[in-house]
């Protein structure tokens, strides 16, 4: 995006989100979204990471506690289902594995440069302890 | 009237489409981000909002870029309110007189602001607004201190709290002043709904921000904002911080009808030791220490004696 200076702007100038109207925003999903280039979700902080959340989906119940706490928007749901992480928004805070309450958690840290496939291959089994106790909603 | 938007449980209250934008420069996390998601997705109607200067406003609105998909307005410091009250005199005005372009729309009317900015020097604005009865929502992202700033004390900030301009030290245990009790004041007003929330109990949180949004007048909501970085612990803490906070009743979780009624909306099944609390966060560090450790009782005493104030008041319904 071509970035104007401070004194480009009229005074009174608005940033627009989205690129032409969108009428029911709060029930457009982002792949549906006009983001405009004023948007952040066009932006990155992938390179604050160090660690980053890798998923199994194996071993997880659905129970989006980790959709609920992620502080960025990027734990994505679809159809009340888990599918995947957002790596373009997560900044790695580590809350979604924290809150994950499978045994094993179906959400684990690795470090930024692990791939998806040999994180999956050792992933730890169950562990044996009475303590993984289910949060109610 | 608008319709109150079904969020039976988690799943299906994971189907809504968030109205707030990641790549914003909150910290890792950070509450503020959990507490707006909260706030934002308890509704589909449209969003009307303004945040006054602060983590929030500073970090979600930085050049080129806005993290928010609805109309948003910051001013400064001290006037989330009072933007937020202008826009809804505006819209009432034109209803009115049959002005409105899209008359079957029925916006919502939020301000966000920091403890910093509620507590100490926006006060006077919000106490105007609520004055004045506008049709709006003013929530509190309460971390206790001035995060944006470097960490500052406030009237929010808690006793024994080590806070840049109350450090603790050799002579000093840190903030001296008794927290603020920013609810009874906002009930004062006579307000119909002032409610604390915190975001780890987001079913609480949803429900009394639904309970907000259909109350006719001034609403006010204190959440308890976790901060990583100036209460000082590990970002994947935030959720367990927060449930050790609510459950040890350090951050009690209740309501206020009509600057009456109070009700408890959560009782934990195991009230845990405030030490626990105080324990997990780098801010209360030097309270453990032989000649402190006096302090930790004299909080536990305190938070004893207003949970025991909170039911009796209850009790007598008032
Ligand atoms: C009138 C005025 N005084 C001081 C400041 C500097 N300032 C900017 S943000 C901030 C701290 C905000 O603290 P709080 O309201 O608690 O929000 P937080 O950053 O903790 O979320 C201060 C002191 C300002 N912008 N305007
Ligand atoms: S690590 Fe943090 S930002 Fe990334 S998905 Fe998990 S909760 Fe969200
Ligand atoms: S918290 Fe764990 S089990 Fe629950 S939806 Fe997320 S990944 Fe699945
Ligand atoms: S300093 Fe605290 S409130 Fe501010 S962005 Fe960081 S975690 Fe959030
Ligand atoms: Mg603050």
């Amino acid at each position: 995006m071509e970035k104007k200076g401070w004194d480009g702007f009229e005074i009174g100038a608005m940033l627009r989100t989205f690129d032409g109207a969108v009428r029911d925003i709060a029930t457009t999903l982002p792949e549906n979204r006009p983001y405009s280039q004023s948007s952040s979700f066009t932006a990155s902080v992938a390179d604050w990471r160090i660690e980053k959340p890798l998923f199994n989906k194996d071993y997880c119940i659905d129970c989006q506690f980790c959709w609920v706490y992620c502080p960025d928007m990027s734990i994505i749901s679809r159809d009340k289902k888990m599918i995947g992480i957002d790596f373009d928004h997560c900044k790695g805070c580590g809350i979604c594995v924290e809150v994950c309450p499978t045994n094993p958690k179906s959400l684990l840290m690795f470090p930024e440069q692990k791939d998806e496939e040999s994180a999956l291959a050792e992933w730890p089994k169950k562990e044996k302890k009475a303590d993984t106790e289910v949060k109610e909603d | 009237m608008s319709e109150i938007k079904k969020i039976k449980n988690l799943k299906e209250f994971s189907t809504s489409a968030d109205r707030f934008e990641g790549a914003n420069l909150l910290c890792p996390g950070c509450a503020h981000s959990i507490i707006v998601r909260e706030v934002l997705n308890a509704t589909n109607d449209d969003l009307i909002l303004a945040a006054s200067t602060g983590c929030l406003e500073v970090c979600t609105a930085v050049y080129p870029y806005t993290s928010w998909d609805a109309s948003w307005i910051h001013i400064g410091f001290e006037n989330g309110s009072s933007a937020v009250a202008g826009a809804e005199a505006m819209y009432k005005a034109l209803k009115t007189k049959g002005r409105l372009k899209q008359p079957d729309r029925t916006p919502k009317f939020v301000a966000f602001g920091g403890d910093g900015a509620t507590y100490d020097i926006g006060f006077q604005w919000i106490s105007g607004c609520f004055e004045r009865g506008h049709n709006m929502m003013y929530v509190c992202l309460d971390n206790e201190v001035y995060a944006n700033t470097g960490g500052q004390r406030s009237s929010s900030t808690p006793i024994g709290a080590s806070a840049t301009t109350t450090p603790a030290g050799r002579i000093s245990y840190g903030e001296k002043r008794n927290k603020k009790d920013m609810m009874a004041i906002m009930a004062a007003h006579g307000a119909p709904y002032v409610a604390q929330v915190a975001p780890n109990k987001w079913k609480d949180m949803v429900a009394k921000i639904q309970k907000g949004f259909a109350a006719e007048g001034p609403v006010f909501i204190n959440a308890m904002s976790a901060c990583t970085t100036e209460w000082k612990f590990a970002p994947e803490d935030t959720i367990s911080i927060s449930d050790l906070a609510t459950d040890s009743l350090v951050f009690p979780l209740y309501e206020i009808i009509d600057g009456t009624q109070l009700n408890i909306t959560y009782r934990p099944k195991n009230i845990i030791p405030v030490r626990d609390y105080l324990g997990a966060q780098g801010r209360f560090k030097h309270l453990f220490t032989k000649q402190n450790e006096y302090l930790i009782d004299e909080w536990q005493a305190r938070v004893d004696a207003k949970w025991d104030y909170l039911q009796r008041r209850e009790e007598a319904s008032v």
